[in-house]
């Protein structure tokens, strides 16, 4: 399946790309393997929405589809069927906060 | 050697200087020739991420590492080579080895060893490749490959007294890293809060370092494990003596920090951040005071940069050039560095943005840049 994912301008400039990106996804229809796909596709992200080792989500980055917040959902969550079809994107937002 | 003409007269071109500015929000690529009147700053470089520091290999001026980060996206390591024209991400992987173990927390609780961030990278002098990295939580790596893959010399966190390590308020981090260009097995680092340590064998086994330091702030003042090292300098023709800017009180050692004495002399403050050593006098040291560790903001409102000639105790302040009222900015650990060029060029960046430089060993100063972000490291690489 291809999923349609919208990075945060940061990853989206480490990744080279200029707006938001295709990845198939094979096998399960779920979180951890949308991220999957982002980090063996472009191997720079790597860390960057993950941590290394545990892979934990990032304290600072949060993962919205169809109007909801799946950032405390279990990796292994199935994703909402309009992003696995193709017809919603699967947005990695960067929390608001800084200076 | 071509001549140059700046202000009428012509001039030996005595090589480049490239001055390598991380900040709070990218970094920065500031040139000149020898004569270092003119400079061209070129950046943002990562725009919006903080770039902890920036250096140049001594093998290979045109690989150059610099150490990017943000608490949304965590680490990532970019290198050059071409003298910071392009970049490439390299490892971002800092994994420490064996059982993680733990350190003090800020309540004296047992607190799990955390990967944060890289603060310090110190390329080898032998071997464009290898370098090392000083991390938070306070661990050393090294890599073989150019950044590519990191190894962490466990030695240093699994020492004997790790346990007992504890943060500042910038957190538990090795900031310093000292290598003996001629004896690469010979490395100092500094730990805030934990010490400074030695090593004679490359980083399998290290020695604490702190004999005759002496930190009012701790239960034993004068305990081996605790004191706030702030940044530590060496010579590299005289590897068994080192500078140290602590919390309070600058410092030498002249047996490898088996004893250390104090030198803060009649500087108007002993706290400070940076300490460095003229490129080519040992005896020749400088530090840019700071009121207090509750007022990170030069005495009286002035910017001044302290220089010794004598080794420390000493001291004579060098203000040509440098704001003398209303000065309320900071000089951080990482940000002052020394050319290499036959009139040695001293460097620093501030809290405020400013990068200031003095081609004549600090008797006189000039602004290179003046509204950059906060300024958190300043390196110099002396290119021929």
């Amino acid at each position: 399946m291809t999923v349609t994912v919208a990075l945060p301008v940061h990853l989206r400039t480490l990744a080279q790309l200029d707006g938001d990106v295709e990845v198939e996804v094979d096998g399960r229809s779920t979180i951890a393997a949308v991220l999957d796909a982002i980090e063996s596709r472009f191997p720079v992200l790597r860390g960057t929405i993950r941590e290394h080792g545990t892979a934990r989500r990032r304290a600072f980055i949060r993962f919205f589809a169809c109007g909801r917040d799946l950032s405390h959902e279990p990796p292994e969550t199935p994703l909402p069927p309009e992003v696995a079809s193709g017809n919603e994107v699967f947005y990695v937002v960067g929390a608001i906060a800084g200076g | 050697m071509l001549g140059t003409l700046f202000g009428g007269r012509a001039e030996v071109n005595m090589g480049q200087v490239r001055v390598l500015v991380g900040t709070r929000k990218g970094a920065f690529i500031i040139t000149s020739d020898g004569a270092r009147r003119d400079w061209k700053i070129d950046g943002p470089h990562f725009g919006g991420w903080e770039i902890m520091h920036v250096k140049g290999s001594p093998v290979d001026p045109d690989r150059i590492y610099a150490a990017q980060w943000t608490d949304w996206h965590g680490q990532v390591v970019q290198r050059s080579d071409d003298g910071g024209r392009s970049w490439e991400p390299v490892g971002n992987e800092f994994a420490y080895r064996g059982q993680t173990g733990t350190h003090q927390w800020y309540d004296g609780t047992p607190h799990p060893w955390e990967f944060k961030r890289v603060w310090h990278f110190e390329p080898s002098h032998q071997d464009a490749d290898t370098l090392f990295a000083g991390v938070e939580d306070a661990a050393l790596f090294r890599s073989n490959d150019g950044g590519a893959t990191w190894t962490e010399l466990a030695g240093l966190r699994t020492h004997s007294s790790g346990q007992d390590w504890m943060p500042g308020a910038g957190g538990m981090c090795l900031h310093t890293i000292l290598i003996d260009p001629a004896n690469p097995r010979r490395m100092y680092v500094a730990i805030s809060a934990a010490g400074a340590f030695r090593t004679d064998d490359g980083g399998e086994t290290w020695h604490v370092a702190t004999g005759g330091l002496s930190s009012n702030f701790l239960p034993e003042p004068e305990a081996k494990i605790g004191h706030c090292v702030h940044r530590l300098a060496m010579h590299p023709s005289r590897p068994d003596t080192v500078f140290m800017q602590k919390h309070w009180d600058v410092c030498r050692t002249d047996n490898a920090g088996e004893m250390w004495t104090e030198v803060s002399g009649n500087l108007p403050s002993d706290f400070g951040f940076p300490i460095i050593v003229h490129a080519h006098e040992p005896e020749t040291i400088y530090v840019v005071p700071i009121h207090s560790d509750a007022e990170h903001y030069p005495p009286e409102g002035k910017l001044r940069v302290y220089r010794s000639r004598t080794g420390g105790n000493e001291w004579e302040a060098l203000t040509k050039g440098l704001p003398q009222q209303d000065c309320y900015v900071n000089v951080l650990r990482d940000a002052m560095a020394t050319d290499t060029l036959d009139s040695c060029g001293i460097y620093f960046g501030t809290t405020g943005g400013q990068v200031y430089a003095s081609a004549d060993s600090g008797d006189s100063w000039q602004a290179l840049a003046e509204n950059l972000p906060a300024v958190l490291s300043v390196e110099v690489q002396t290119l021929s």
